[in-house]
């Protein structure tokens, strides 16, 4: 048998190192990896929502446009948001667990094992995110976007993703268990329906109206439905951006504070 | 004497009205194991997450390998390895790949990184279970998993909450064998147990612990002599007796016998060591049952 050295190692540095949060971003897609059908089910459910919208409530709509051009930017920022939401159940499974009291007890760096969380969550969208716009491309969805526009767009979706999982790695550390969590999940799955993301705000009663108005998500899909239809986006780019690294710096320095927070 | 690698004074912690660790005093000396006793509730698990930087305390003060728990948790996280109650393991993850990331975590040199998690993993008997997810695994299996994640990083100070639980006879012992190799090897071991056989088996020292406060601090056997010596326990229809014997057969067997003369209704009986409930109840001062049969006093 191998000889084991347990002679206690003294003088071992006392920060971490960016190491540590590469090794913690290897866990999460590990972690992805084996746990197929949430993914799947990430997927599945906007595509189940994209059909259901364009071919049943579609006719109904009056949106202006093709009801499928208006709703695909809406049924992407869905996607991305319920993916992005699930990191609250991975994160809170990992406080239940006791692995978040192992690693809060090592010397490694406060915000690794989010960002692990966060990357993971950023891969996995992207996954999901490129599946539903190719299933939209198939059933009918005419983007115009030039190559920057896709960029552009492409890029307001990724910092959206970030903000809603700093956002939702916060709310797992606090949540009281993983089934507290997933809650989080519903709750961003409702958020997008007063917006601008399935219907025009103006078709709205007043009062919701101006909530949609309020809502983040408003400027957002705004913004991605211009960039990818190739029209104007107006003032609501600077404003989706405005909200995005807000919310990402929210729930960066809340799940920094709380990873390290002593009871 | 060198100072203590490990140092609680007037360690105080509540929540809300609840008073969990009242005035806690505590000390460990380097390579030394010591046990922390006590019952649920006893303030053991809150004492040893304020050991291990988790939680703040309301007052007091604790210093880990010369550092300040509140002032400076980097330098004690870098010398404590912590096992909690639960197996703090990645369920998705296999073993072998558990231990890689914990290698990684432990800033552990390249040669180091790479050859001890299978050494640890043979160690520990889970070679076979290596790359399985550990969601496959027994609750013995995660436990031993656990213990080879503290011991990758050769911690000066190992924290056991509560490390047996759960685990049967044979790993239990496995994993006491492997704790008494790390502590031959200079390591400092704070454990929390319920059980005196445990405390017994591991620790040179003992603190007893009720309502967030030491309440007697000495070796196992020095305890167990403050509680008396073992016990004949005659159950009979007017109650549980006992009779206190050396444990000896002779000494049994005069006991008997004269219980036996005295022709004294007797449903059952054993031989008792004395238990953590005896070295508790002689601590807090409540007496253990009465001896109320006269002819049973007398006996005695």
């Amino acid at each position: 048998m191998t000889a084991l050295d347990l002679t206690p190692r003294v003088g071992q540095s006392s920060t971490g190192t960016a190491g540590d949060t590469l090794a913690l971003i290897g866990r999460c897609l590990r972690r992805s990896t084996r746990q197929l059908d949430t993914l799947l089910l990430a997927v599945m459910l906007p595509v189940m929502l994209l059909l259901m919208f364009v071919y049943v409530f579609g006719g109904a709509i009056q949106s202006g446009m093709d009801y499928v051009d208006f709703v695909v930017p809406g049924i992407v920022l869905l996607t991305a948001g319920y993916g992005a939401s699930t990191t609250a159940v991975d994160v809170a499974s990992d406080v239940t667990a006791g692995i978040m009291d192992r690693f809060r007890s090592m010397p490694i760096r406060a915000t690794g094992v989010m960002t692990g969380h966060v990357v993971a969550s950023m891969a996995r969208n992207a996954v999901s995110t490129t599946l539903v716009i190719g299933i939209a491309l198939l059933i009918g969805f005419d983007a115009h976007a030039s190559v920057l526009g896709w960029v552009a767009a492409i890029g307001l979706v990724a910092l959206y993703v970030a903000a809603l999982t700093w956002i939702a790695v916060a709310i797992g550390v606090v949540a009281s268990g993983p089934e507290a969590a997933s809650g989080f999940s519903f709750a961003i799955l409702f958020v997008p329906y007063v917006s601008s993301a399935f219907v025009p705000v103006e078709s709205m009663p007043s009062v919701l109206e101006s909530i949609a108005a309020w809502n983040p998500v408003t400027p957002v899909a705004d913004t991605v439905r211009g960039l990818l239809l190739g029209t104007p986006v107006g003032s609501s780019a600077p404003a989706a951006i405005a909200w995005c690294v807000g919310l990402l710096l929210a729930g960066w320095v809340a799940a920094a504070v709380l990873f390290r927070r002593q009871r | 004497m060198t100072a203590p690698i490990i140092a609680v004074q007037g360690l105080r912690k509540s929540y809300g009205d609840v008073t969990v660790l009242d005035g806690l005093d505590l000390e460990v000396a380097r390579g030394e194991v010591l046990a922390l006793l006590g019952p649920n509730g006893a303030g053991k698990t809150t004492t040893v997450r304020i050991l291990s930087t988790l939680l703040r305390p309301d007052a007091g003060t604790v210093t880990v390998a010369g550092y300040d728990v509140v002032r400076s948790p980097g330098h004690v996280r870098a010398a404590i390895s912590l096992t909690g109650q639960f197996a703090a393991v990645d369920e998705l993850l296999t073993g072998e790949e558990n231990l890689r990331l914990m290698a990684r975590l432990s800033h552990l040199g390249r040669a180091e990184a790479r050859t001890r998690p299978a050494a640890l993993l043979e160690l520990f008997d889970l070679t076979e279970a290596a790359r399985r997810p550990v969601k496959t695994y027994s609750g013995g299996m995660r436990r031993r998993l656990d213990l080879a994640a503290s011991l990758l990083s050769r911690p000066q100070v190992l924290v056991l909450d509560e490390p047996t639980t759960g685990l049967d006879p044979r790993s239990r012992n496995d994993l006491w064998a492997v704790i008494g190799d790390a502590v031959r090897a200079g390591t400092t071991v704070l454990l929390t147990t319920q059980y005196l056989e445990e405390a017994d088996q591991l620790a040179d020292r003992v603190a007893v612990v009720d309502h967030g406060r030491v309440i007697a601090d000495g070796t196992t056997s020095a305890l167990k002599a403050g509680v008396g010596a073992a016990h004949v326990e005659l159950t009979t229809p007017s109650g549980v007796e006992r009779i206190e014997t050396d444990g000896s057969v002779g000494d049994v067997r005069r006991i008997l016998a004269d219980v036996e003369r005295r022709g004294l209704p007797v449903d059952s009986w054993e031989v008792r060591r004395p238990s953590l409930d005896d070295v508790f109840l002689s601590l807090t001062g409540r007496p253990a049952a009465p001896v109320q049969n006269r002819e049973l006093q007398e006996i005695r």
